[in-house]
């Protein structure tokens, strides 16, 4: 990078040499992922909270009838999944932008991800539970 | 390269505020806000699951004045997110770049976020039977 005129012996070109150097690496995907989750949550997201506000209020029997309609517990998963899934980018991205030691942001990136799909998996057993055995 | 360090992020200490940028580090609160919703969605998944008890200790503490603060918060967060995130989105598809329209829809969401936050309380309250 110290030498500005450019030296021609090396045979890999520069869009080699460039590949991968970057702060975005693999960010295309990261990228396109997110504004699929987040067209996805925006007719998921309003169902979920206009079904709550619609349960203001609502005792044990009502939630656990609402919770075992096939429809409910299938937008309800899909919802919850899609979710974390744009939770992890998002928070992904805040930790890449405001934690600078690479082992920190690392571990924190890790940890997120674990706790996303931990919570994620507990969310839908609860959810098959309180369908089911409620 | 490895000159002085440089500051990596824009600092919102020394930024001057204006109202696209405090719109734009308001959806980054949102958002973690909301993951910490998500994480209380699950919670009271798990107490529905758990029996009558554990959910009714959990609805007790969601209509107490801590509780209603806390999903009021997260009404307005989902509202201003899922708005500005539709903004993001137009940005994304090329429209609504140019300063005069940032600034209309970005006035917008905020009024849409009351709006919506308003009718959904006031929805829920009448459910319960306020009025």
């Amino acid at each position: 990078m110290a030498d500005a005129a450019p030296s021609r012996k090396s045979l890999r070109s520069d869009i080699a040499k460039a590949r991968g150097l970057g702060a975005a690496k693999e960010g295309v995907a990261h990228w396109w992922a997110q504004r699929l989750t987040a067209i996805a949550l925006i007719p998921l997201g309003i169902w979920l909270v206009a079904s709550l506000v619609c349960l203001a209020g609502a005792d044990h029997a009502q939630i656990s009838q609402w919770l075992s309609a096939p429809f409910t517990l299938g937008a309800l998963a899909l919802t919850i999944l899609t979710a974390f899934y744009h939770a992890v980018l998002g928070l992904q991205v805040v930790v890449e932008d405001y934690v600078h030691t690479h082992a920190a942001k690392l571990t924190l990136i890790i940890l997120i991800q674990f706790a996303a799909f931990g919570l994620a998996t507990a969310a839908i057993i609860a959810l098959l539970v309180a369908a089911f055995a409620g | 390269m490895a000159g002085h360090p440089r500051p990596l992020s824009p600092h919102l200490q020394i930024y001057r505020r204006q109202l696209t940028s405090v719109l734009s580090i308001l959806h980054r609160f949102t958002g973690i806000g909301l993951a910490v919703g998500l994480l209380y969605l699950v919670c009271w998944l798990i107490a529905a699951a758990s029996g009558l008890d554990s959910f009714d200790q959990l609805q007790s503490f969601n209509g107490s004045i801590i509780g209603r603060l806390l999903l009021l918060g997260w009404t307005v967060a989902f509202f201003y997110h899922l708005l500005n995130g539709i903004r993001h989105l137009a940005w994304d598809a090329g429209w609504g770049f140019e300063l005069p329209a940032a600034y209309k829809t970005g006035y917008a969401v905020l009024i849409g976020t009351a709006v919506l936050t308003i009718v959904a309380w006031a929805i829920g309250y009448y459910q319960m039977g306020a009025f």
